[in-house]
């Protein structure tokens, strides 16, 4: 599928719906996430990187470091762009050099850097429905990703 | 001993000449405006590589100012952690240059210690043994510091730093960036029991960490319903003051209810506060407050040394005088170690 969207109550809701993610994520995947302050972006990234053996508090807004790297079972990358006045300051991090090993790239503040990202990546759009609750938009673009989110589906019994 | 110091954790390209007596001869860092002027051009303020065109510079400016030349110095030391691997890489690569060049040795400071050790630089060594806060724009830790290399972490945010929810609270607000001084104008104003906002952990004194993205979501459904109710959905000039005052006042209470159960927690004599949110002036009342409710010693960074700067990082003198060189196969540690 090329769509699917998750409702998440809480935040313990959207730790399993990272868990899930990491099952089915891709190797090298790019993971591009939106959504206004708040809305719950940094909490996936923290919920997948948990999945994958690291440490959840060691999981930190980048938006100052502007990348955080943590060791899982695989390398993830956590970008963050927000506070990039200009999307060539993301091109001189370097990213394509992340992007193209195995581990995988989250970019917070994605659509701010958009002509930087892989034309194959998961788009994620967090959307804050409730005091508490939160909708996760992902939309695949490629192959590789369209198969991750069939599966993402299948996981969660949708 | 003559030793050059650099600092590349961030944003910022710095470099400080310091001599064993920690005497700081020269010191530049590369936001400041004389140095646009010297060098020419605009120096990018938000970029890894740009240290690569700046570090040289910065070498041969504080070289000057300090009024030495290379063949001048005993040592050379570098922020090898924590930071942005990028960045850092740039600064370890160009002292371990040097370090072969010249045939010296290397020394490795790490960043957030050296925080503290700016309160030592301006309080003298009795400012150990000492709990420590560092808050920042990316860090927001407290330690337990029983000399000035020996280091524990006591905990630390799990989410946001401090000074980033200041930036991110003024965005919200409609004011400018950086958010701490525009935060705090905003607020002297304000009334700071106008709304209740969330203050993470407190209370919970076994626990150090820190939480600021719940305070910030809380902000932002509260300017929210603030907009809803105005017909132009824009917020009164008050209404922004009162939030201001409001958000700092979470920030400042959690900020010192930490700091105090981590007193209690060690029974540390001094309190030393470094990082940029240590300039915030409700921070340094409050702390100042509490040191003399609970009668401890406050030490907090001069405002020239809250920011990120070389000269800190003079606690490579320590390391020196303690026979910690670095071979030159060393590497950074861009995380926060948690041990």
């Amino acid at each position: 599928m090329k769509t699917f969207s998750c409702l998440c109550g809480n935040v313990a809701a959207t730790g399993r719906l990272g868990a899930a993610l990491a099952a089915v994520l891709p190797r090298g995947a790019v993971v591009a996430l939106d959504g206004e302050l708040g809305s719950g972006k940094t909490e996936l990234v923290r919920a997948v990187a948990a999945a994958a053996g690291v440490d959840p508090r060691a999981v930190i807004s980048p938006t100052f470091i502007l990348l955080n790297e943590y060791a899982g079972r695989l390398p993830i990358y956590h970008f963050d762009a927000y506070r990039l006045a200009r999307d060539e300051e993301f091109a001189q991090l370097g990213p394509e050099e992340y992007f193209a090993g195995s581990g995988w790239s989250f970019i917070e503040w994605a659509q701010k850097v958009a002509r930087f990202l892989p034309e194959e990546r998961l788009e994620v759009r967090a959307e804050t429905t409730g005091e508490t609750s939160r909708t996760f938009h992902f939309r695949a673009l490629g192959a590789a990703y369209e198969r991750g989110l069939d599966a993402l589906a299948a996981s969660l019994g949708k | 001993m003559i030793v050059l110091i650099l600092e590349t954790t961030c944003d910022e390209t710095a470099a400080a000449v310091v001599s064993d007596q920690l005497e700081v001869k020269g010191a530049v860092v590369a936001s400041q405006h004389d140095l646009h002027q010297r060098f020419g051009g605009i120096v990018p303020e938000i970029a890894s590589r740009a240290h690569v065109e700046r570090i040289l510079p910065v070498i041969d400016e504080t070289l000057r100012r300090a009024g030495i030349t290379l063949a001048d110095l005993g040592a050379v030391a570098v922020a090898t952690q924590p930071g942005l691997a990028g960045s850092l890489l740039v600064g370890l690569t160009a002292a371990k240059t040097l370090c072969v060049a010249l045939d010296i040795p290397l020394v490795a400071v790490n960043h957030l210690q050296a925080h503290v050790y700016a309160c030592r630089l301006a309080d003298g060594p009795g400012v150990f043994p000492c709990v420590a806060l560092i808050v920042s724009g990316g860090h927001t830790s407290l330690y337990h510091c029983a000399g000035p290399l020996d280091f524990t972490l006591l905990g630390s945010t799990i989410d946001d730093a401090a000074g980033e929810a200041f930036d991110k609270v003024a965005s919200l607000l409609g004011l400018p960036y950086p958010g701490g001084p525009a935060i705090q104008k905003a607020a002297a104003g304000g009334n700071a029991k106008a709304a209740r906002f969330p203050r993470a952990f407190l209370g919970q004194d076994e626990r150090l960490d820190f939480s600021f993205s719940g305070l910030k979501t809380s902000v932002r459904y509260h300017v929210e319903r603030l907009r809803a109710k105005r017909p132009d959905g824009q917020l009164s000039a008050q209404e922004i003051a009162d939030v201001a005052a409001s958000f700092q006042a979470a920030v400042v209470d959690v900020l010192v209810d930490k700091s105090l159960a981590a007193m209690r927690q060690t029974a540390a004599e001094t309190l030393c506060v470094g990082g940029g949110v240590a300039a915030n002036a409700a921070l340094r009342e409050a702390l100042a407050a509490a040191a003399e409710k609970a009668k401890f010693r406050l030490s907090i960074a001069p405002l020239r040394l809250c920011t990120d700067n070389a000269v800190m990082g003079a606690i490579a003198i320590e390391r020196i005088r303690a026979g910690l060189y670095e071979e030159l196969d060393l590497d950074v540690t861009p995380g926060l170690v948690r041990t």
